[in-house]
């Protein structure tokens, strides 16, 4: 049996060619000019550029704004579903995750026409709305999961002992639910920073995320600068993960 | 009974919210007007132009259902055999390799569609390899052979690894005793490893967009990304969506009615 750890072999290979190699690739055009010099001048350049700042920030803003409201509405929707009291049928949850397998662009383009039919004008609330109408579900999920396995007898024990059943959720349940929280954050903060498209047709081009930057650095064939936003990408997916203290749980979560 | 009924209203009033653009998607299906929204009166011309493939000028939207398909058919066939011989390969390493190993496939799950398409895009363009259809599938490998991964490791993990051994001591070839005793111990995990490769692939945009080269090759979200850059889209995308949809949903359901008989059959069994 030993030597079927030989069998990891060619994903090895495949995982250094197609994830190693690229990201270093990111590193490495980030620091080079056109002809091939190390420098620094793609990073300086980004904090110098107003417009790419603004749409950093902007992005960031966003993505915390959109976080937080999914968090908020993604909670108690978990909550409610993993409650046998309140539900009993998994087709509800599979009628959350649905919408997903609808081409995203298509979705938002009919979220988009709506607005425009009901007379409200594009811009930053409707982008806000459809954000959380695209991520809202990535965020239920893994609570979901998260709470559904969780032994509810915690919580009762604590109800038992005295604690009101208000008290037992908040020092019991959330904090045992946190790793579904987390990776519910993983994967709506930084896809709604990264966000191309999407955020151009709900706000009908007004609004840039930063994930626009780079592909239209990327498409007007500036790599190296487009590289170098790519990275600085990189370093705030570095700093979110830091966040996380149990990641094989939240992964867990997740499937 | 009044918390029960809140939390009923709660649910609702988010699922209607999330399927509005859908079932708009599908009331515009049934009239002709080019324009998403306006209501020319009812008709099924739109179904019969997608059916019948006739639709003036816009035969490339066939085309793109086409490549759709068979791009996310191939990844994640390809995902799930090599994310299954990895699985297996994991599961038995021990120490740093195996935990690096591990860091890595996680990569491509933490980092979003865009740094994954254009890191592979600087690869592609660094070795000089002409952009096309197997740049998108080697892509789509990229990101789905990790879920397959996560799905067919925890199956060899529930699994009781004598069972393996005794097939090799009754006499079976090692290559029998894969076939006959690992790979149906491992199909549940493999299954739900393909269809998760499979969504993601067809749900894909910012990845192809980056990796499809510039021979034309359009998928369905490329296509649609085009169109509407273009301004307005392609009438027969709203009676495809539809359909797209009302598949999805018979299939879930079939797949869960099942499952639910399943797990009552299990239920009377243990009992």
């Amino acid at each position: 049996m030993s030597k079927r750890s030989n069998w990891s072999i060619p994903y090895a290979v495949f995982l250094v060619l197609f994830v190693v190699l690229p990201l270093v690739l990111v590193l490495l055009y980030a620091f080079q000019d056109g002809s091939g010099h190390l420098t620094l001048s793609n990073i300086g350049k980004f904090f110098r550029d107003r417009d790419a700042l603004s749409t950093f920030a902007v992005s960031v803003e966003v993505a915390l704004e959109n976080t937080a409201i999914c968090i908020l509405l993604g909670y108690p929707a978990a909550w409610i579903l993993s409650n046998k009291k309140y539900n009993r049928s998994a087709v509800t949850i599979i009628l959350f995750i649905m919408p997903m397998w609808i081409n995203a662009l298509m979705r938002t383009l009919a979220t988009a026409q709506l607005f425009t039919m009901l007379g409200i004008q594009l811009g930053k609330g409707t982008l806000l709305f459809g954000m959380v109408y695209d991520y809202l579900p990535f965020m239920i999920y893994p609570i979901y999961n998260i709470l559904n396995k969780m032994d509810k007898s915690y919580a009762e024990a604590a109800v038992d002992l005295g604690a009101t059943p208000w008290k037992a959720f908040w020092k019991v349940t959330v904090p045992l639910s946190m790793p579904g929280v987390m990776s519910g954050v993983l994967m709506v903060f930084m896809p709604t920073v990264s966000t191309f498209a999407i955020s151009e047709f709900l706000t009908n081009n007004k609004i840039k995320l930063f994930g626009t930057i780079i592909q239209e650095n990327i498409n007007s064939s500036a790599w190296n600068y487009g590289a170098a936003l790519a990275f600085i990408m990189l370093i705030i997916i570095g700093i979110t993960s830091l966040f996380q203290k149990d990641k094989d749980q939240a992964e867990g979560a997740l499937i | 009974m009044m918390k029960k009924v809140f939390a009923k209203v709660y649910i609702w009033i988010l699922l209607v919210i999330l399927y509005t653009p859908l079932v708009f998607i599908a009331v515009c299906s049934f009239t002709e007007s080019k324009v998403l929204g306006s209501w020319s009166g009812f008709s099924t011309k739109l179904y019969r132009n997608l059916l019948t493939g006739n639709m003036q000028g816009e035969a490339s939207l066939l085309a793109a259902v086409e490549n759709t398909l068979l791009i996310a058919i191939a990844a994640a066939i390809l995902s799930t055999l090599l994310g299954t011989i990895a699985a297996i390969g994991i599961h038995n390493l021990k120490g740093k390799y195996r935990k690096a190993i591990v860091f890595t496939n996680n990569i491509p799950m933490i980092n979003p569609d865009i740094i994954t398409g254009v890191s592979l895009f600087l690869l592609f363009v660094f070795l000089h390899i002409s952009q096309g259809y197997l740049t998108v599938i080697l892509a789509h490998v990229t990101f789905g052979t990790p879920y397959v991964v996560l799905s067919v490791m925890p199956r060899l993990q529930q699994m009781n690894p004598n069972i393996y051994e005794a097939a090799l001591d009754l006499g079976a070839t090692p290559g029998q005793a894969l076939r006959k005793v690992l790979i149906p111990e491992l199909r549940p995990g493999m299954i739900s490893g393909f269809i998760l490769a499979f969504t993601m692939s067809l749900d894909d945009f910012a990845v192809t967009f980056f990796t499809r080269g510039t021979i034309g090759l359009d998928t369905l979200s490329t296509y649609i990304y085009t169109d509407a850059r273009k301004g307005g889209l392609t009438p027969e995308l709203r009676p495809l969506m539809t359909l797209i949809f009302v598949i999805i949903l018979a299939l879930l359901v079939i797949i869960n009615v099942r499952k639910e008989k399943q797990a009552k059959k299990l239920q009377s069994i243990q009992k």
